[in-house]
């Protein structure tokens, strides 16, 4: 027997079963704009990061920038962005979600670079290498690591902040809690938390394996 | 009237500001329910970290659990305990679902700093205060934590301003703060006081994050430099072959 104004059991298997299909698609939604956030957040930020890296000079403003628009809270930033953007519009979903990626991404991919070893990179330029091939076949590949370790923060972290866009009409797994909130009931914001958890899990887990295919000589020197 | 001009309108009437739905008064709900889970997360989180790192056991199981913690997303935490019948039948329920809610996001970043400061202090110096006749305790309060005080207010720092950024979700179960004028707006397509909203959280967030900042440097004992130590820090999705992601490790909401 439940109460009056119970939330109903903590997950009840059979809304589950009836809604297995809203369930795939707030998930592959959720999925959908968080690939697109990171992926054009790394489009963005590999060329800033290669230019902070040159000129050092570009260093402090692309920190300061890149530093507040990340202190800026996200359903906040949503709310600056519609002005511009739309208030229930994609645009203004993903342009936030980039931006929190920005920071996190240019800073690892700075450190990457930053750390290829001095002797590594004129042996390069003593073989010929002309900057770009350098850049292109030495640099970027030792960096791989550090980007990566970027990669999965940002990824982990999107992934978090998605559930917020269904506050401006996005689809992903936060429709699944508004709608458990707006009914009184438990079973869809456990689903949308449990799949949330589980999807920031597994995204971080295909980094962590990518990062072992990208980076075959890792293994064999911690191997020894 | 354009947008703008109806922004500016709205900060600078009077009326904006006074009474029970004013700015100053939600400003303050908004300062008052971060600063309770801040600062009980500051004491829990340093203090469990801080033993834990002192005596070097269950460590990485506690840190690496709140780092897994962290996945969870806060608004789903949030939402579940509001609709919660023994809450809902609380006049405080607002303020105190939200407390829970933050006080579990400000946790893990404050244990694991705190953790990892402690841990990371140089054995020599550790057998050096011990051999001057140093108890356990003696070690912790007066070389161990001023020590690791840099990463210890980084991992402050991190919290106070996710627990700031994330008290505006309160607004959506009820409890009234600055992010009251931003799902008010939202539900009524009222897109200048939503902006408006939008714009003190944002200054509040980053006020925050200045201010302790500055605390951290003011609170950091001469001669102990915040590079040497924070280099070693750890952050989700790095692991000691790996290098650091920020400082921050990710904004909250």
């Amino acid at each position: 027997m439940r109460l009056i104004g119970s939330a109903g059991p903590l997950v009840s298997w059979g809304w589950v079963s009836s809604h297995l299909g809203a369930i795939a698609s707030a998930l592959g939604q959720h999925v959908e704009l968080t690939a697109i956030a990171v992926g054009i957040g790394f489009a963005i930020a590999l060329p800033l990061a290669i230019a902070a890296w040159k000129v050092p000079v570009l260093r402090p403003p692309f920190v300061a920038v890149t530093g507040a628009l990340y202190v800026v809270p996200s359903i906040a930033l949503f709310a600056l962005l519609g002005p511009l953007t739309g208030y229930f519009s994609v645009t203004t979903a993903e342009v936030a979600l980039v931006s929190y990626t920005l920071l996190i991404l240019i800073r690892n991919t700075v450190a990457g670079l930053d750390a290829v070893p001095a002797e590594v990179r004129e042996a390069a330029r003593g073989m010929g290498y002309t900057p770009l091939a350098e850049l292109v076949r030495v640099d970027l590949p030792l960096a791989i690591p550090s980007i990566l370790a970027g990669l999965r923060v940002a990824t982990v972290t999107v992934v978090g902040l998605v559930a917020l866009t269904a506050f401006i009409g996005q689809g992903g797994l936060g429709q699944l809690i508004i709608q458990g909130f707006s009914t009184n009931y438990n079973t869809p914001i456990v689903v949308g938390l449990v799949l949330s958890v589980l999807l920031a899990g597994v995204a971080d887990a295909l980094l962590v394996g990518l990062e072992h295919l990208a980076v075959p000589w890792s293994r064999a020197r911690r191997r020894t | 009237m354009s947008f703008l001009s109806s922004v500016f309108h709205f900060f600078a009437t009077a009326s904006s500001w006074s009474g029970p739905d004013g700015i100053l008064v939600r400003l303050g709900h908004q300062a008052e329910l971060s600063a309770a889970a801040v600062l009980a997360a500051a004491v829990f989180g340093i203090g469990v970290g801080a033993m834990l790192g002192h005596s070097g056991r269950g460590g990485f199981v506690v840190v690496n659990a709140a780092n897994a913690a962290r996945a969870v997303p806060s608004i789903a935490l949030l939402t579940l305990l509001a609709i919660q019948p023994a809450f809902i039948r609380l006049k405080e329920g607002g303020f105190l679902v939200s407390f829970i809610t933050l006080f579990a996001l400000a946790v893990p970043p404050v244990l694991t700093n705190a953790y990892v400061g402690v841990r990371n202090v140089d054995a020599d110096v550790r057998s050096a205060a011990s051999a001057m006749g140093m108890t356990g305790a003696g070690v912790l309060l007066h070389v161990e934590l001023p020590l690791a005080s840099p990463l210890v207010m980084a991992g402050v720092r991190t919290a106070a301003v996710e627990v700031v950024a994330t008290a505006t979700l309160a607004a959506y179960v009820g409890f009234s703060d600055l992010g009251t004028y931003i799902f008010a707006g939202l539900a009524t397509q009222n897109a200048v006081e939503t902006f408006s909203g939008a714009l003190l959280v944002a200054l509040l967030a980053l006020v925050t994050d200045l201010c302790l900042a500055a605390a951290g440097r003011a609170l950091t004992p001469a001669g102990v430099s915040a590079k040497g130590i924070s280099r070693r820090r750890v952050g989700i999705g790095a692991d000691a072959s790996t290098v650091r992601p920020p400082e921050r490790v990710s904004p909250a909401t």
